[in-house]
């Protein structure tokens, strides 16, 4: 980004297990409670399905299971985000799940650092940036890869014998 | 007062370019899509200046030239003829069949609207 | 004000695509030796414009070539050149050069210059060549005038010299200068502008008043201009008046003007347009106006008649697809929406739910007519695929020395645009294969006792809900022998199974199959019949094949009529609902357990009418967890797609209903065994299964 060092930019804070993640907050269509979603066949764990939101077919990412991270249980708390990017294919929507949402803040360019490698934990290839907001460290979302990359995956579904 | 121009042409792109050059200028533009079509129009309704194309389906713009001089209401005013045709004979045509003078396509906008001033002036 | 002309060149190009279709058609429809003037007229007319455009909007190349076209067209079209096949194919060879040409000035992608310059090259020949032409007509040969500056506008600067010069120009218009709408006075001003100007006016061929005619020009005008401009400038002041005056420029070499002025004459200084009474009157009438109210005008514009005229037709309008499919996106919308209101009015009691309810009853009749309303904004006739024909067969045949009489029937047929534009492919693929390896040549046509002719008959009508094509030859028909040899080579088919014709003919379709002897670059391109099934089936269509040894072959595409709505059954299994087109539904029944057997190495069948049908059981296929296993708990659906019938087991059937198809693709991607999803009356998606594709992949998986 050749944003100028003290342009700020506006970042929808959210909580995946213990951690503080943050997406630029342009890319946010609307957050919503949890509903049940229709199964796709054919797809990796983490997609969870779709949902018809105002008349478009979504898929709806587990980000905790994309992230390996532990899987919760869906309650009353647990919010989809619904996103929105371009791709080299048009704008795509989907919706991720988290735990919760917590903040919206803002931050400056020379605010974020380069994520380092977090060790196996969680997968940093998704990570932007970090930042230090007063206690917490938050790591930037880059939505784009999400996107862009693999959410789609052809994941060969297993051989099943019949009958 | 707005003078208008009748501007007649089957092709929908010299249309919008012609269209857009006129109003630019200030000019209200008739547009019509063939000689059939603008004599329809001619029959009762003015124009200050009647710009045609030549090649055009149903009637051309040559037959379209004689088809106006002969309505009083066009005897006097300028036609001008838009056209490739840069051979004298589709000026000798256009003007047996009573057209004022001829504009060659290519045209830059500005030239088109100098000429369609002095015919005017 | 500059003008982008940029803004214009979408609407140029989608004209000039649609004039080279114009020229293409009415080049093959012209009669080589004897052209149908009106068609050569219309050939011409169309080159004529896109030069015109092209060279407007600033694509020299392509005007450049379009002029040498034009110029031969002329020369047809003056009947000084004949129309020889050899002339008729350079002819729509420039058409696809000229395609090719805009197509990379539109995308701004390059273009081979050679072939350009080699095809513009051979048009010059031609033209050259006329000469030596048998008919040419002995006419005057109509030389291209010298290009006389005629672009150049009276405003066009002059070519300096340096220095005053003297011009004695003698002005006398004929009578009928007036009636060309050329007015003196202005002829007079342009002058004035080029230098200073003395006027003198001639009025000795004033008649009598009682003889004037007030549309007639009677005066004339000797005038001396001083100027640095030469000669042809000031002719060109005067060029839209030739032919209308008797025009003399001298110039006048000493200081002293020799001024040959008739008696009568009189000076007048130009400006004081007083120069006589019945000539202002008239100029009046045209067009004289102080020139002061020659700017802009600041006050009210009157509305004038202008109707607005997109396309040439002036009983149509052209509409941007993606216009068309927002209302039909919001057309779906309300259907969901109208769906929903409807569950609720049902469940709804007390006096006023009646009344509500045929409101919501009166809405979805509404609501399906506009549907219908918008559907058909979007069909278009298959004419627009079948129009590529002509020309593909006459080339083809011609190139494999083959006669072929191409036979196009039901191109008035409408379908869905988006439907129409994939279906172009598969049949030029359909029609190549007919032509290349089912017409025989002619002298092994007549020793079958065959027309030396084939037929190629393309034929498109409606059928239920759906639109077949069939492409039908009368060619040498498959070899059933030889497919089945070939099937059993490559291990398709078993060494002692015999299957059914049909299932033999249908062998064709599988991929990389060919029984082709040697390959052409006709159709033996490695792209095989595999790849026009496929392109049939995504668009939720499918294909079949009649032949008959030494008769011909037919192919039967039958595809929906829309890619929008389809009529479905909705279907449970377990907690999901699934969408069944009812298209592809023969029968559903429950099973006794005693109907099923087991075959090793295909698993559950069961018998259906005359023959053994897989049972496919939906929940594996998709990973859920079914109500039950059972299979005389749940229901039977027969379902086919491509000749092949499955038993698709689901826990129970809901009702049928038409619904709007939504594409995974948009923000997800291709799922195999689902065309795509909807949205159910209470807001929940449910996926539209793609039957022929869900039984390709049990039969993959059944066979892994």
């Amino acid at each position: 980004m050749m944003e100028g060092a003290n342009r700020t930019k506006q970042v929808l804070t959210f909580i995946l297990g213990m951690e503080t993640y943050g997406v630029d907050i342009l890319l946010v269509q609307e957050i919503r409670g949890w509903s049940q979603v229709t199964r796709i066949p054919q797809t990796p764990p983490h997609v969870l399905g779709v949902l018809n939101l105002r008349g478009s077919i979504v898929p709806i990412v587990d980000l905790r299971m994309r992230f390996r991270l532990e899987r919760a249980e869906y309650t009353a708390v647990t919010v989809i985000i619904v996103l929105s990017v371009e791709t080299s294919s048009g704008r795509r929507d989907l919706g991720v799940v988290v735990d919760g949402v917590s903040d919206v803040i803002d931050i400056k360019a020379v605010d974020l650092k380069p994520a380092p490698d977090l060790g196996s934990q969680v997968s940093t290839e998704f990570i932007q940036g970090l930042m230090t907001v007063g206690e917490n460290m938050v790591m930037l979302l880059d939505i784009d890869r999400l996107v862009g990359g693999d959410i789609g995956d052809v994941v060969m579904p297993p051989k099943v014998a019949n009958g | 007062m707005r003078r208008s121009v009748l501007m007649v042409d089957d092709s929908p792109s010299m249309r919008a370019l012609v269209r857009s050059t006129l109003e630019l200028a200030g000019f209200d533009v008739i547009e019509k899509i063939d000689g059939v079509d603008a004599l329809g129009y001619a029959k009762g309704g003015s124009a200050d200046l009647v710009l045609t194309d030549v090649n055009m389906p149903n009637m051309d713009g040559i037959q379209l030239v004689g088809e106006l001089r002969s309505l009083p209401q066009y005897k006097f005013v300028p036609i001008l003829v838009l056209t490739t045709e840069s051979g004298g004979d589709m000026k000798m045509r256009g003007r047996q069949a009573g057209a004022t003078g001829w504009i060659v396509k290519p045209f830059d906008p500005a030239q088109l609207i100098a000429t369609i001033n002095r015919v005017l002036q | 004000m500059a003008l982008d002309l940029e803004q214009f060149h979408e609407a140029f190009f989608e004209e000039a695509f649609e004039a080279l279709d114009t020229m293409e058609s009415a080049l093959l429809k012209l009669n080589i030796g004897n052209p149908e003037p009106e068609l050569v007229n219309t050939i011409f007319r169309v080159a004529h414009s896109i030069k015109g455009g092209s060279a407007t909007f600033g694509f020299t190349e392509v005007a450049s070539f379009t002029h040498t076209l034009e110029t031969l067209l002329d020369e047809l079209r003056g009947g000084r050149m004949q129309v020889t096949r050899g002339l008729s194919d350079l002819l729509l060879k420039s058409v696809d050069v000229m395609r090719e040409m805009l197509r990379s000035v539109q995308h701004k992608t390059p273009i081979d210059p050679q072939r350009v310059a080699d095809l513009q090259f051979d048009l010059e020949l031609a033209i050259l060549q006329k000469n030596q032409a048998p008919a040419a007509a002995p006419e005057l040969p109509d030389v291209a005038p010298a290009p006389t500056p005629d672009a150049a506008l009276p405003t066009m600067p002059a070519t300096a010299i340096l220095g005053q010069r003297r011009w004695q120009i003698g002005f006398r218009p004929y009578p009928q200068l007036l009636l060309r709408g050329n007015d003196p006075l202005r002829l007079l001003r342009e002058l004035h502008e080029l230098g200073s100007l003395e006027v003198e006016v001639d009025i000795s061929g004033l008649p009598a008043l009682s003889e004037m005619n007030t549309e007639d020009c009677y005066l004339a005008w000797n005038l001396v201009l001083t100027s640095e401009v030469t000669r042809d400038v000031i002719a060109q002041v005067f060029d839209w008046a030739e032919g209308d005056c008797k025009l003399e420029i001298v110039e006048i070499k000493s200081g002293l003007a020799e001024r040959t002025a008739p008696p009568s004459a009189v000076v007048v200084p130009i400006g004081i347009a007083s120069a006589h009474e019945a000539q202002i009157e008239v100029a009046t009438t045209a067009t004289l106006e102080p020139a002061a109210e020659q700017g802009r005008s600041q006050g009210a514009s009157p509305a004038t008649p202008s109707p607005a005229q997109g396309g040439s037709d002036s009983g149509s309008i052209r509409v941007s697809t993606e216009k068309i499919d927002e209302i039909m996106n919001t057309v779906g919308e309300i259907v969901i929406t109208q769906s929903m209101l409807s569950q609720l009015g049902s469940s709804m009691e007390g006096p006023l739910a009646e009344q509500l309810r045929s409101g919501l009853a009166q809405l979805e009749r509404n609501v399906r007519e506009l549907q219908e309303g918008v559907m058909r904004v979007r069909m278009l006739p298959i004419s627009f695929v079948f129009s590529r024909f002509p020309r593909m067969v006459r080339d083809l045949s011609h190139r494999l020395g083959k006669e072929i009489e191409l036979k196009l029937t039901g191109d008035t047929t409408e379908l869905d645009k988006t439907v129409l534009e994939k279906i172009g492919d598969p049949l030029v693929h359909l029609v190549r294969n007919s032509i290349d390896h089912g017409i025989e040549k002619p002298d092994i046509r007549r020793a079958a006792g065959k027309a030396a002719a084939g037929t190629v008959h393309l034929d498109a009508y409606h059928k239920g809900g759906n639109i077949t094509v069939e492409v039908r030859d009368d060619g040498a028909g498959l070899d059933r022998d030889r497919i089945l040899a070939k099937a059993r080579e490559r291990g398709l088919v078993g060494a002692t199974e015999v299957p059914d014709d049909t299932a033999i003919y249908d062998l064709i379709f599988a991929a990389g199959f060919s029984t082709a002897e040697k390959t052409t670059d006709v159709s033996g391109r490695g792209v095989g019949l595999d790849v026009v099934r496929r392109n049939v089936q995504e668009l939720g269509g499918t294909i079949e094949i009649r032949t008959e040894r030494g008769k011909g072959s037919c192919f039967t595409i039958t595809l929906p009529l829309t890619l929008a709505i389809v009529d479905g059954q909705s279907v449970a299994v377990g907690s999901e609902t699934y969408i069944v087109p009812l298209t592809t539904i023969i029968e559903s029944m429950q099973l006794k357990p005693s109907m099923v057997n087991r075959i090793a190495g295909r698993g559950e069948v069961f018998l259906f009418r005359d023959g053994y049908v897989p049972v496919v059981r939906l929940h594996q296929v998709f990973g859920v967890k079914p109500r039950t296993h059972e299979l005389h708990e749940g229901l039977l659906m027969i379902v086919e797609g491509e000749g092949r019938r499955v038993g698709l087991f689901v826990d129970d059937l809901l009702g049928q209903q038409q619904v709007v198809i939504k594409s995974l693709e948009t923000n997800y991607r291709r799922v195999e065994g689902v065309s795509g999803a909807t949205i159910l009356g209470d807001g929940s998606v449910a996926l539209i299964l793609d039957v022929p594709g869900l039984i390709r992949f049990a039969a993959e998986r059944l066979a892994a």
